[in-house]
């Protein structure tokens, strides 16, 4: 009872801070504000990509030989194929030889205590905002560090194995728990799906694992901040999260990078898997850096998110927001195997300056009265290009599944792109499907209405958005509400007057 | 408080206005009144600093400041505010969070703290009662789905939530029927200060039965041809324009 108590302390701090809604003037006059880099002695493999690489990262996380070979396995694949064209994106060549796949902040020992972290890697946290301390457990949360490569920190990691919840980076959780990666990894997300997704099993380095045991709800949000630190390596984070039968855990990812001139490479998969009745949230703040006005530096965000509701009455939310990187190539996607099982996706799609963006979600729809639903809200400024990509599919024996769909393009200016891709492949004739698409444009008029009321400019654009998009941030806990319409209005500074 | 000196105004490279001269005084309402086209609405425009419109000569001076070098938002900091003829609607921003913005905004432009949630809700309860607003039109977005007469209504809640020295009231009465007229013109007279001073442009008498002009002008044709007590505007209203046009000589 001590956990649904908290969680309504939660939700009541959630619904005062809607109101609160000065966020944007604070942070108007910010530029990209976690563009710095720490200087902290890092452990770097030569650039590169070959057998021998794997075969070092592989042992330099003394993994068993099955992951090996999975890994093995995974790059000969990889060996087979090409970048994925489809998208709307105009992709640079990428020299994947050119790319250093393992960067470790060096460390003598995991540490036990806050302590035994480098001082200069909290500092930088700080920085960051990330509540590592007592903060942390007064709004509920628990975070899985994760600085390059290497799981840093975990907090809180004792009162989850109270309720026997696992969270703990990959890693450990190949170590402790091989049973339970073996028979997840890759369930869900295949090497053999795409370019990216067999480039992350053969490289990965270091991500989250999350496992709640039957009938528990997990008491706290669970958060894992990523960020990019050192000059030239790729980012190849693997999520795992297995939600047992009657299960509940809200998680939440949050990207910031600093800032950096040379393009970086972030490749990373999350599996999510739903047993029966089970529910998951998993919510996103992606805020890598995007590159500077005219497009130089940023970080490709090459991303494959799925989870498989395979329980019956099994519930999947994803919710996203993306202020980032230079390309996003993202579609957090739902598989409904279980019969009544549903999700949802949520997701604000921001891009500006020359940022590009292809993403959306996939529905397959293959247990009994399914349902799904999906909005997006795309905003696009500068001389970026935004596109909603999604598609529905209802698989033969799905018998009264149900889908809608609302995209919104909001456009500011006029040099900018949105585009909507929804495809539709329906194969049950009871299946209601609904798709609904709005573009709309911020008009002068509005801004100088608010400008007479004492609004400026910047201030007006960032309550438009955030009222546009306020839809997909209700769906976000409180604290990364908050953060997320920051984001918003920062990402989209100088894009009007 | 106000004073403008031959101001002239281009909208599209057109000259709008031609020459306005024009003293306000702490306390004073003045109505301008004139045909359609005359420049009235530019003249508010002009003041607010829409930048639609290009002044290319003169000088408007608000309380000794150079009012044409101050921002759209730093003049309603100044304590400038135009109800608008045409109130905008912005969809997804509930009334709540703008007037919020707004009060923190003129707030931080004086050098005092942003309110609290629970102040800011209880300064917009009290003030929405001066023109009857309703709680439900509060919790919507800006002006979205409100009647002509409660976009008005709303124009003049926000006015008693900014507190303006210099209030201008753009044809105000327009599309109002006669309750929404009154009440609309109590709130105005509500919030009336011996410090505060109004523009009323309109084109009708009845709105000065409730908002009793000290003063009243005849803009035409970009400039300000005639200036007068409050009986002026009872001669316009019994005899239309056409005799201001035989003065001047057309």
């Amino acid at each position: 009872m001590q956990f649904t108590n908290q969680h309504k302390n939660l939700s009541s701090i959630n619904s005062e801070s809607k109101l609160s809604n000065d966020f944007a003037r604070k942070i108007a006059e910010e530029k990209y504000k976690y563009g710095f880099t720490t200087d902290i002695h890092t452990d770097i493999i030569e650039r590169g990509l070959n057998e021998t690489t794997i075969r070092l990262i592989s042992k330099k996380k003394q993994e068993p030989n099955w992951l090996l070979d999975f890994r093995l396995k995974a790059y000969h694949y990889w060996l087979t194929m090409n970048m994925p064209t489809w998208g709307h994106l105009n992709i640079p060549e990428i020299d994947y030889q050119a790319i250093s796949y393992y960067a470790a902040p060096t460390k003598k020992k995991a540490p036990n205590s806050l302590e035994e972290v480098d001082p200069e890697l909290i500092k930088t946290f700080n920085k960051l905002g990330i509540p590592l301390e007592e903060q942390m457990a007064l709004s509920g949360m628990a975070v899985d560090a994760v600085m390059d490569s290497v799981s840093v920190k975990t907090t809180y990691k004792e009162h989850l194995i109270e309720k026997g919840i696992i969270f703990c980076s990959f890693n450990e959780a190949v170590r402790e728990h091989p049973d339970l990666v073996k028979k997840y990894l890759g369930s869900v997300v295949s090497y053999c799906d795409n370019f990216f997704a067999a480039l992350n099993s053969a490289v990965f380095s270091d991500g989250s694992f999350v496992y709640i045991p039957k009938g528990v709800r997990c008491p706290m949000e669970l958060s894992t901040y990523f960020r990019i630190n050192a000059q030239g390596t790729g980012q190849f984070e693997r999520t795992l999260i297995i939600a047992d039968d009657e299960s509940y855990v809200s998680y939440l990812e949050g990207c910031t990078a600093p800032m950096r001139d040379e393009n970086q490479l972030h490749a990373a998969i999350v599996e999510i898997i739903v047993h029966d009745h089970a529910e998951v949230k998993y919510s996103t703040v992606q805020n890598w850096y995007p590159g500077d006005a005219n497009g130089k530096g940023g970080v490709y965000n090459f991303v494959t998110k799925r989870g498989n509701c395979l329980g019956k009455g099994s519930k999947l939310s994803w919710t996203q927001v993306e202020t980032g990187s230079a390309i996003t190539w993202k579609y957090p996607s739902c598989i409904l195997t279980g019969d009544d099982s549903s999700a949802e996706f949520y997701s604000v799609a921001v891009t500006n300056n020359c940022q590009q963006a292809d993403t959306g979600t996939k529905m397959i729809h293959l247990g009994r009265n399914t349902k799904s639903t999906i909005v997006s809200k795309g905003i696009s400024a500068g001389q970026s290009q935004n596109a909603y990509r999604g598609l529905v599919r209802v698989a033969p024996n799905a018998e009264g599944s149900r889908n809608y769909s609302q995209c919104d393009s909001l456009l500011l200016g006029s040099q900018c792109g949105a585009h909507t891709f929804p495809y539709m492949d329906i194969h049950n004739e009871t299946a209601i499907v609904e798709h609904e698409a709005t573009t709309s444009k911020i008009n002068e008029d509005q801004i100088f209405y608010c400008n007479q009321r004492g609004i400026s400019t910047e201030d007006a654009v960032g309550l438009i958005v955030n009222g546009y998009a306020k839809e997909v941030l209700n769906k976000l806990p409180m604290e990364f509400a908050v953060e997320a319409q920051k984001l918003l209005s920062i990402s989209l500074e100088g894009s009007i007057g | 408080m106000l004073e403008i000196k031959d101001l002239h105004a281009n909208i599209n490279g057109k000259e709008i206005l031609k020459g306005i001269n024009l003293t306000i005084h702490p306390g004073e309402v003045h109505a301008i009144m004139g045909p359609n086209g005359s420049g009235k609405s530019t003249l508010s425009a002009v003041l607010v600093g829409n930048p639609a419109y290009e002044v290319t000569h003169g000088s408007i001076t608000f309380f000794g400041k150079d009012l044409l070098q101050l921002s759209p938002e730093d003049r309603s900091h100044e304590g400038i505010f135009l109800s608008f003829q045409y109130p905008v609607e912005i969809p997804g921003v509930s009334m709540v969070n703008f007037m919020r913005a707004a009060v923190n905004e003129h707030r931080k432009y004086k050098g005092q703290q942003p309110l609290s949630a629970s102040e800011f809700l209880k300064l917009m309860r009290e003030k929405r009662t001066i023109v009857e607003l309703d709680n439900k039109l509060a919790n919507r977005s800006v002006n979205e789905g409100f009647s002509g007469g409660e976009k008005k209504r709303n124009e003049i809640f926000q006015m008693a939530m900014l507190e303006p020295r210099l209030s201008i009231l753009d044809e105000t009465d327009s599309g109002l029927d006669i309750d929404a007229l009154r009440i609309v013109a109590e709130g105005v007279n509500k919030l009336k200060t011996p410090e505060t001073s109004t523009i009323v442009i309109t084109h009708y008498q009845r709105l000065l039965d409730y908002i009793k002009p000290d003063i009243v002008h005849v803009l035409y044709k970009g400039r300000i041809v005639k200036t007068a007590g409050p009986e002026l505007a009872l001669e316009l209203e019994r005899k239309g324009y056409d005799w201001i046009k035989e003065e001047l000589g057309e």
